[in-house]
């Protein structure tokens, strides 16, 4: 307590140091020159999202969302993309939403939240957000394809070519589920916060177990949380690049995945691929707009429904303080 | 107690039990997968220093240092993997990063710190209804997109604007860098000065100080742990982003000061050569050594980008208690 | 709720089928690919039983990829290097090599540049960075802002011993993830050169390239690339482990077919010649 006092004390003293305050009107600057900043991100976001608007809307009808590619990407839609993306991003929600709910539990109800163990937890987690996503991308080649895939391969398949050691939906979206963990982790832990701390100790008091208050209590309070986590993952995932091109994303299939370890075409790879390796550039753009067209509408909307719940979330836990 | 209630009971009790071991091994997940990430990657550089065959085409040293590649020849840092003499001199790729996250941070700290301070400190609740969404929306924007829009649009207008020699350089990726990380700064600093205690600002406008000055004087120096974590933690996404750079850099491993020469940087030469090399030669050891030196250097980043805003938040609680 | 999740978690593990299933699969040169996926869509068209999937990567990822036993074709636009041999050997990995279609590399200059000619000594100079200059070799007096293929590439190799010497590209050379991104650079960038397939040139236009300084000067196109004239061609080629039968073998030899060839002429690549193509049909 000494130590925290001495420092607000510290922090007060900055205050009376500057007493010799000037006349009021002296905020202006300031506050003109951060307004500007303001003001050049808004510009910015508008630039962006109006050059993608403009050249991308006029490309999006239905033949574009329901063909595939043809005649070396120049024409026809994008369908597999489409496809392999929401499989992908199915496969990673079901692997990331359980360990990312489990561990919020984990963290506020079994563990003090000053213990060694959770830090060492929660230091994890922050790290984990922080890993360059082409380190993910290293490490599902080299663990999930090479070390389990391979593995798994030796164990089952040994002759034959390999089954599961090479790059493969399952391994992409496992890749992505590990990279998106800590979005569903503390989007969960906003959530249990915000349930009222009575309901949780009314269940104990009647006799309700951990497993059962956590079953009937935290996991459906919380479920406004886990939701958001999962779209905010799910959009996160859809947009990345770097983590899928070693793990499993094609470049063209005349089909669409149906098996985990097939390989899957996806939106993001479909414009680096565009961007890069199409024969025409000036002819593949109207198509190229497109897709990131479609890719940023496919974004901005779950990203606009989980701040919509989110904010929902956020006006209950103030009605509680 | 009868049979039957003891019985259920014990079976509810190894629930219980069964319940909470296995929440606990999902919240492991997040701690395992660190480490396995470090040991998996490092794993495959590490022949760079213990396979002899290997140590001759490439060494620690060799790396680090100028070599003379040449009898004859001056000696010289050149990234040329698939040379005659392969040539591995990670130093120009250091410097490609560090130029291009350097500008990222030049375009982004001014515009991220500025929008949080009017946020935070001038804005009415109608305008900063319009600044989170917009923040929001630019952290959605996937990075694919970004160095797409960057390729097309943004090189064209710089060159065009300054009349560059490189269409494709370290200013250009660097801008789209800046405008992937503005979200990350500006919500960490926001975040900060918020939550500086309203006591604090009301001592000081007390003593006569008006908005500016209370912002410049007390809200600004509590909060600036906050800020640094902001900008420490947007420096740590500059240098492991990945898809901009590989996108709108020209990739050439030029050493020079020049910032508008073209970059190659430790992100997109994975990107760009993982998928080509023999798995298991010298050229896939250095690019999972520099895999291992991003995720070390996140790592450290994002370590302190948290002490910074444990301090913080310590700071401030300390002072409700 | 209940039965949706149980619904889906069907699906999913009925997808989760383990066998390794029928299809071919196509993988490696970028410059290829291309090529190999309207192969594909056009080989699917007569053949609605096949299944046949196309991915790039390179050269090189194509060839790792047949050493580690994870594609059925092989697409490289260079011969496998020695190194690659000798670790297919290991591997147990017989390379059957065929060439199905021929690829001139052209020299792409910005369509506003004077410059017309380009022999061998000045292409290299140009490209290991003695010469920096457009006014060297008959330009501009402008800096000549040089382009090129990641070093995961065919493109990238061949060009490097061909018209390099194996020496090395100059550190100013801007690498990028793909030929048409090269094109694209070079069709936005008056004082751009840049290297690559014939087949990928929009918006640009080709040098005429002589071995010799007194040589012929040639302009690439089907014709001089398959007569041999212009000097930078090369055969690109489809690798299988061992001699390809059944399935791949049909596929192959329709490859090589007229039907096949004039496939590839219809995209830009160069078909083999007549005796080639039957030379090369497995038997």
């Amino acid at each position: 307590m000494t130590s925290t006092a001495s420092k607000i004390i510290d922090t007060g003293q900055i205050a009376t140091n500057g007493l010799d305050f000037k006349p009021k009107t002296q905020g202006n600057i300031p506050r003109g020159l951060t307004l500007l900043a303001v003001i050049i991100i808004i510009l910015i976001l508008a630039i962006i999202l109006g050059n993608i608007i403009y050249g991308g809307v006029g490309t999006i009808n239905w033949e574009f969302l329901s063909h595939p590619p043809e005649n070396g990407m120049e024409s026809g839609g994008i369908v597999p993309a489409i496809f392999g993306t929401v499989f992908l991003v199915i496969l990673m929600v079901i692997a990331v939403i359980p360990v990312g709910v489990f561990t919020a539990i984990y963290l506020h109800e079994y563990t003090s939240p000053v213990s060694r163990l959770t830090r060492l937890i929660r230091v994890a987690i922050n790290n984990l957000a922080g890993v360059p996503s082409i380190v993910f991308g290293l490490f599902g080649l080299g663990f999930f394809i090479a070390f389990i895939g391979g593995g798994l391969d030796s164990i089952f398949y040994n002759s034959e070519g390999p089954v599961w050691g090479q790059p493969a939906i399952i391994w992409a979206s496992l890749t992505l589920a590990l990279l998106t963990l800590p979005v569903v982790i503390i989007s969960t832990e906003e959530a249990i916060r915000t349930i009222p701390r009575e309901l949780i100790e009314a269940s104990y008091a009647l006799g309700g177990t951990k497993l059962q208050t956590i079953i009937r209590i935290i996991i459906p309070q919380a479920l406004p949380g886990i939701l958001t986590g999962s779209i905010l993952a799910v959009s996160r995932g859809a947009g990345e690049v770097a983590p899928i091109m070693f793990t499993g994303a094609a470049y063209y299939l005349p089909y669409l995945p149906s098996k985990l370890n097939d390989q899957f075409m996806e939106m993001g790879y479909h414009i680096f691929v565009m961007a890069t390796q199409s024969p025409d550039i000036e002819a593949t753009k109207p198509i190229l707009y497109g897709t990131v067209l479609v890719l940023l509408i496919l974004t901005f909307l779950l990203n606009f429904i989980a701040i919509y719940i989110r904010s929902g979330m956020r006006r209950r836990r103030a009605s509680l303080q | 107690m009868n049979m039957k209630e003891l019985k259920f009971k014990q079976k509810s009790r190894l629930w219980e039990f069964l319940g909470e071991k296995f929440i606990a091994v999902n919240a492991f997940v997040a701690l395992i997968a660190i480490i396995l990430i470090f040991i998996f990657i490092f794993k495959e550089a590490v022949p760079i220093f213990t396979d002899p065959e290997i140590r001759e085409e490439v060494t620690l040293g060799k790396m680090v240092f100028k070599q003379e590649f040449y009898e004859g020849r001056d000696a010289k840092w050149s990234w040329q993997p698939n040379s005659e003499v392969p040539k591995y001199s990670l130093f120009a790729l250091f410097i490609g990063t560090l130029k291009a996250a350097i500008i990222a941070m030049l375009f982004a700290i001014p515009l991220g710190i500025g929008a949080a301070i009017y946020s935070s400190e001038f804005a009415g609740k109608r305008m900063r209804e319009i600044i989170k969404p917009v923040i929001e929306l630019l952290a959605g924007i996937p990075s694919v997109v970004l160095g797409f829009f960057a390729l097309i649009v943004l090189a064209t207008f710089l060159q065009n604007l300054f009349g560059l020699t490189f269409r494709l350089n370290a200013l250009n990726a660097g801008i789209a860098l800046g405008i992937a990380i503005i979200p990350i700064i500006f919500t960490v600093a926001e975040d900060a000065m918020t939550s500086v205690p309203r006591s604090l600002r009301e001592a000081a406008t007390a003593l006569g100080a008006n908005q500016w000055q209370v912002s410049l004087t007390v809200v600004l120096p509590a909060a600036l742990p906050g800020l640094s974590a902001g900008v420490v933690l947007g420096f740590g996404r500059a240098i492991g982003e990945t898809m901009i750079v590989l996108l709108a850099s020209g990739n050439a491993a030029i050493i020079s000061a020049n910032f508008v020469d073209s970059v190659r940087t430790f992100s997109a030469t994975i990107a760009a050569e993982l998928a080509e090399v023999v798995f298991g030669s010298g050229h896939y050891s250095v690019l999972f050594f520099i895999g291992s030196l991003l995720f070390v250097f996140t790592f450290i980043i994002n370590f302190s980008g948290d002490m910074l805003l444990t301090r913080i938040k310590s700071r401030f609680q300390g002072k409700m208690n | 709720m209940k039965n949706l999740l149980i619904t889906m978690m069907l699906i999913l593990f009925g997808a989760a089928n383990l066998m390794s299933g029928s299809a071919v699969t196509i993988k490696g040169s970028d410059t290829l690919v291309r090529l190999g996926q309207r192969w594909a869509e056009e080989y699917m068209k007569n053949n609605p039983e096949a299944v046949i999937q196309v991915s790039g990567g390179g050269s090189g990822t194509g060839i790792a990829a047949l050493l580690n036993g994870s594609t059925d074709v092989c697409e490289a636009s260079r011969d496998m290097k020695e190194k690659e041999y000798k670790l297919a050997e290991k591997k147990g990995i017989k390379p059957y090599r065929v060439s199905v279609a021929l690829d001139g590399i052209a020299v792409f200059l910005n369509e506003s540049n004077k410059v017309k000619n380009l022999n061998f000594a000045q292409l290299k100079g140009i490209y290991t960075g003695a010469i920096t200059n457009w006014k060297e070799v008959g330009g501009n007096d402008t800096r000549i802002i040089i382009y090129g293929r990641e070093n995961n590439s065919g493109t990238y190799s061949f060009f490097k011993k061909q018209v390099l010497n194996k020496e090395d590209y100059s550190d100013y050379t801007q690498t990028l993830p793909g030929t048409a991104a090269v094109v694209n650079a070079v069709s936005k960038d008056k004082n751009g050169i840049g290297y690559g397939g014939i087949a990928w040139a929009k918006g640009v236009k080709f040098a005429a390239v002589a071995k010799n300084e007194d040589g012929k000067y040639v302009i690439p196109s089907l014709e001089t690339v398959s007569n041999g004239s212009y000097p930078i061609s090369r055969d690109l080629y489809w690798f299988f482990n061992g001699k390809p039968e059944g399935e791949l073998k049909k596929l192959v030899n329709w490859v090589l077919s007229e039907e096949g060839q004039k496939v590839a002429e219809e995209i830009d690549y160069v078909p083999l010649s007549k005796e080639r193509a039957k030379a090369s049909l497995v038997k």
